[in-house]
This record gives C-alpha cells, structure tokens and sequence, in this order.
C-alpha cells in the first residue's frame, strides 16, 4: 500500500471537492488539522473515518463515516458546510456566509456502536450479516442502492438515495429519478 | 486512559473536556483553555479502552443528551458542545 501523507490525503479531498462543487476550508491551519486527523484515522483504522467523530473500528459500522461521509452533502446544502466544517459551500469559501455550528446528523444509534466491547460488537455484526444475505428477511432495515440517473445530463449512480447535486452537470436532487427498468442477462 | 490535567492560574472552575485525539476543534478548544491559563482536565475518548469507552457513553449521553466532541462541562452543570468561544468565556467569566 503507498504511504499516506498529508498531501495524498489533500489531494484527494481537493478532487473531491472539485467533482461535487464544493471547496475545502479556507482557514490553513484548519485545514492542516482537519487533514492530520483523516491521515491518523487512515493509519489506524485502514479507511479515512471522519476526525469529529468516534469510529468503532470496524468498516461496517462505519462505512457511513468514512470521509465524504453521508451527512457531508445534507449538510453543505443546508449549514453551507459538513459537520467537521472541511467541506464548505462556495458562499462560505468565499467569506459571505459565516456557518452555524453544524449539528450531529448521524443517528445516535450508529453513533452508539463506537462504545460497544468488541464481542458486542461481532454480535452486532452476524446480525447485520443476517440482514444483508437476507437470511432473516423479517429485519430489513438498511435501505437498498438503486440506480438513479440525473434527468439534466444522464448521469447514472448507484446509492441508496440520489445524489443531492449531480456531480456532472450541478443538477439539484429533484433532478434525479430511480431507473426501474428490469436487465436481463441473456446467457 | 485517565483524564490528563492542564494546571492554569484560573482555576476557580472545575472544567472536563471531553475530546477526540484526531479532531481539530477538540484541539482548538484545548488551545484556548491554555491560552487563557484555564486550569482544566480532558481525555481522549479515540484513546481510551473498551472498558472506559462504555463508561464515558454513558456519561456523555446522560450529561449532553449526545455523542459529540468536544463537549465542555464547567462545574459538573453548564454543558457546551462544539467549540464555542463565546459559552465557554460566558462559564469561565474570562
Ligand atoms: S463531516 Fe466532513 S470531514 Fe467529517 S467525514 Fe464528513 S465530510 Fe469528512
């Protein structure tokens, strides 16, 4: 695996930014320790959990914290920035906004899930198994990814939820309608 | 992982901060504590082990009502969120 970096880890924040239109804090030294924190998570735990937040360690628990985390574009849409305050919207970037403190979207039960001991935790996840092999149907909880395509420019993703701008052509959410149509392999 | 403590000349307050090692405004608010020679304890919950972390939820949660960091509680009662320059110098009287 190469090395992580300050700059590696910038770098890809600042691609990032670019593809959904946003902009990374304009305060340096922020910026710098929001960075250092994404590069110890990514040492400790082998995926960049986000630096505010308590991870648990383990990938399927917080897969919705890894950095641009779920809550990121909710956020920037609704406080102009994400809860670590590293993404902001352009009027923040450019100083016309000053951002409230932007309040914890993440469900307090997934948050919970960082205190468990670890062999609560490998219970937690035989029972998420169950759920996600649909070998216990009646526990369906996590919403299934669909394909959803931006009707703007044709852009096609596949989430849980559409995007809440296209990463293309910066077309809102109401711009993007679930593609129902069944493919068929033909072997 | 016991709390760390900082000694400062203000130190009429009892101060807690809860923190996490990896995150800039628990650093900021630690920094502003020094810098204003506030007397103060904190930990580093990401530090902690399983045992304390279990602990520390249930802490948190029935003091704060929430999970998040830094939370700041001055004198076992005022409960800050968030790195808040103006609640915190309003609590201390700095
Ligand atoms: S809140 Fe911001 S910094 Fe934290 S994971 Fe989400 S996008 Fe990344």
């Amino acid at each position: 695996m190469t090395e992580i970096t300050i700059e590696t880890v910038l770098k890809r924040a600042e691609a990032d930014a670019r593809t959904y239109g946003y902009y990374l804090n304009p305060d340096p030294e922020l910026l710098q320790g929001l960075l250092e924190g994404l590069k110890v998570n990514e040492e400790r735990y082998g995926y960049p959990s986000c630096p505010c937040r308590l991870a648990s360690g383990k990938f399927e628990h917080d897969r919705d914290i890894i950095c641009p985390c779920d809550y990121r574009d909710p956020d920037v849409a609704e406080f102009g920035a994400c809860y670590c305050r590293l993404y902001v919207s352009k009027e923040v970037f450019e100083g016309k906004k000053e951002p409230p403190t932007v309040p914890e979207r993440r469900p307090l039960e997934k948050q919970s899930r960082a205190y468990l001991a670890t062999s609560e935790l490998k219970a937690e996840t035989v029972e998420m198994q169950k759920v996600l092999t649909g070998k216990d149907t009646a526990k369906v909880v996590e919403p299934k990814p669909k394909l959803w395509y931006c009707k703007q420019c044709g852009y096609v993703v596949f989430r849980d939820e559409p995007p809440y701008i296209c990463p293309i052509c910066k077309a809102k959410r109401e711009m993007f309608a679930e593609i129902k149509t069944l493919i068929e392999f033909v072997v | 992982m016991p709390f760390s403590k900082v000694s400062g000349r203000n130190n009429a307050h009892k101060v807690v901060v809860y923190a996490l090692s990896t995150c800039v405004w628990c650093k900021m608010t630690k920094q502003f504590l020094k810098d204003n020679n506030v007397e103060f304890e904190y930990i580093d919950v990401d530090l902690c082990e399983e045992k304390e972390k279990a602990r520390i939820r249930e802490e948190l949660q029935s003091r704060s009502g929430g999970l998040s960091y830094p939370t700041t509680i001055v004198d076992d009662k005022i409960v800050i969120v968030g790195f808040k320059k103006d609640k915190l110098k309003e609590a201390l009287g700095i």
